[in-house]
């Protein structure tokens, strides 16, 4: 083909289906594979080996700039107007506590949010498997497997025939 | 998952689910319906805006708020709005930590609900201000006179609870919507929607990676968005529990009001189950089930908010104080005792139908008792806050609240603010989370074959 490729793409019914196929697939010696599906299908991630999500790691990053940065701005504001109502403390833990706690989780909350966003390069408005014949259905009912054009072992024709022994409803190749 | 039975039926498809779903707001099918609640919600919104220029001009005096009963219906709906806002966070986010299945249905239209609950909530504080254009001197920022906001105060501790809680929710909200708005795109033929979905799907494409991610951020999310209900309404009853006043000065308040505004907040989430489902035919969707489940949890956040009523009434006598023993008599027997009595019959009286599995699985029934509850925990909300302050200490300062013209138009017209962007919301995006209908579909399928 004189196109060059983003990778095939294979169409299954169901969710065991995709998982019985991805298995094969990787034991066929596919390594850049990525799958598909309407809803997050259970033990996907360990057949296509993907590395654990940081995304917990991201939220704890979050976490830790939203207390400093409130308990920063509240000592501050009282150190720089001091206030000294009834002989209360100028700087007390406990009064801080409410708005540290909220600015912890807001800071945390919006740095996963967009941290998940941005590690899954979104918004990204057109992806090559938009132009699938069948791939609308990848929101609706059907599950895709895609083994990359990037892989050692692709051959548009053989990986064709592979992936449709897998028990493909359809199989496809995709322009990059 | 297995102990339970069915919660939706199994002989639908996923395809149809989706079809079926984002039909609604691509091919609206009750367009009279919505025109006309559309429009009793502007008359009511635009109530709301005469009442805001009305009181920017004339100020607060416009309302019923004297000397002592100085902070009345404006903090009073602020709570109740709030409060009505929990339950969409609760049934998303502690439903999905707990791995309940029957949340799928319900928690779209819940956070829906949340968010413009809280708009509602949030605008009060400010009108109630006085000079509510200078609502930016809540926020440190460098003024010329260097005035800081007052950390210490449980005031400034409300603005960025809300805001807080505003944005999580909003947060949560899309990031929830963003594989239906993807699923929404696919689906459309027009090229309006094709637009519409396609830049708010952001390029969802259901890849497993991204599935992966998604699902650790979502659920993360929804962990920190439980502790911050209970914070957020928390610090409302600190507002209260922090002054001196008989009646508010007491430590059942935090988890009090949280209970409260949990119950008043699924009464209000029954109320946009039982609508919705039957006004787009989604019985297959939110099923007698779901509105059984519903029911359950507004009996028993019921029973709990009952035993703040009673533990209340304890710690004024406990206290042996003659002022909180005199508020707790003005709340029996006082001017507002028909708010402490409207409270108790309209939460717990209707409330105890709910015992009956036919009256939980009918959704006339639950919709009445969740009416009820609604006017019940406003008449609370009312009840705690004007029964404490019209009698205080000092037999000089006693004095009557009558809420004015302007008291009740702002607060219908906030009914408008909260329905306006709700009908909206219901027009353009899927109101019922499609994937994990259909995920949950998929388990109960593969439960029935493999037993």
């Amino acid at each position: 083909m004189a196109e060059r490729l983003y990778g095939a793409l294979a169409e299954f019914r169901s969710p065991e289906d995709l998982l019985a196929a991805t298995r094969k697939t990787r034991e066929a010696g596919y390594r850049s594979l990525d799958a598909f599906t309407p809803f997050p299908v259970e033990g996907l991630d360990r057949i296509l080996r993907f590395p654990r999500p940081t995304i917990s790691f991201v939220g704890l990053g979050g976490a830790i700039a939203g207390a400093s940065a409130a308990l920063a701005m509240q000592f501050f504001t009282n150190y720089d107007y001091p206030l000294n109502v009834g002989g209360r403390p100028i700087y007390p833990i406990s009064a801080f506590a409410v708005v540290t706690f909220e600015l912890t989780i807001l800071f945390s909350a919006l740095a996963m949010l967009f941290g998940m966003l941005w590690q899954n390069g979104l918004p990204r408005l057109s992806y090559p498997v938009f132009d699938g014949e069948r791939f609308h259905r990848a929101s609706k009912d059907r599950f895709f497997l895609c083994v990359g054009a990037d892989d050692a072992k692709f051959d548009a024709g053989e990986t064709l025939a592979f992936l449709s022994r897998t028990g493909a409803l359809s199989v496809e190749l995709v322009p990059e | 998952m297995s102990e339970h039975s069915d919660i939706l039926p199994t002989r639908q498809s996923m395809g149809g689910i989706a079809d079926q779903l984002t039909r609604i707001p691509l091919h609206f099918p009750a367009d009279r319906r919505w025109v006309i609640a559309m429009s009793i919600a502007s008359a009511l919104l635009l109530l709301l805006m005469v009442s805001v220029v009305e009181l920017f001009t004339r100020g607060v005096g416009i309302w019923g708020i004297n000397i002592p009963v100085n902070w009345a219906f404006a903090i009073h709906n602020y709570v109740w709005w709030l409060g009505i806002g929990h339950a969409g966070t609760l049934i998303s986010a502690l439903l999905l930590l707990t791995g309940s299945e029957w949340r799928n249905s319900l928690n779209r239209f819940a956070e829906t609900m949340t968010l413009f609950a809280v708009v509602c909530a949030g605008i009060y504080p400010i009108l109630h201000l006085g000079r509510p254009w200078y609502v930016y001197w809540m926020f440190p920022y460098p003024a010329t006179m260097g005035v800081w906001p007052q950390f210490r105060s449980p005031l400034e501790w409300d603005i960025w609870a809300v805001l807080t809680y505003l944005t999580v929710s909003l947060a949560f909200w899309y990031t929830g919507l963003i594989p239906d708005l993807a699923a929404a795109r696919d689906r459309a033929t027009r090229r309006g929607w094709q637009i519409f979905f396609g830049i708010t799907a952001l390029g969802w494409r259901g890849s497993a990676r991204h599935w992966q991610r998604w699902q650790q951020a979502y659920r993360l999310t929804a962990g920190l968005a439980v502790p911050l209900v209970v914070s957020v309404h928390s610090e409302v009853s600190l507002l209260f529990a922090v002054g001196q006043i008989p009646g508010w000065h007491s430590t059942i308040f935090p988890p009090y009001f949280v209970l409260g505004a949990a119950f008043s907040g699924f009464a209000v989430v029954s109320i946009i189950a039982v609508s919705l489902r039957s006004w787009f035919g989604l019985k297959n969707l939110v099923t007698d089930d779901h509105l059984d489940l519903l029911g359950m949890v507004l009996l028993a956040t019921g029973l709990m908010t009952g035993y703040g009523y009673v533990f209340e009434v304890f710690d004024a006598v406990y206290s042996g104080e003659a002022h909180e023993i005199q508020t707790l008599a003005d709340r029996f027997t006082g001017a507002y005792a028909w708010t402490y009595w409207g409270a108790v019959i309209f939460n717990f009286i209707p409330l105890q139908a709910l015992w009956l599995r036919t009256v939980r699985r009918s959704g006339w029934m639950l919709l009445l008792v969740s009416a009820s509850v609604v006017i019940g925990m406003w008449l609370e909300r009312y009840m705690i806050l004007v029964t404490s302050l019209y009698r205080d200490f000092l037999v000089s300062s006693w004095s009557h609240f009558t809420p004015s013209f302007w008291d009740w138009s702002t607060y219908f017209g906030t009914i408008g603010l909260f329905l306006v962007p709700f009908l909206i919301a219901i027009r353009f995006v899927p109101m019922i989370s499609i994937f994990e209908s259909k995920e949950l579909l998929h388990e109960e399928k593969e439960e029935r074959q493999h037993g």
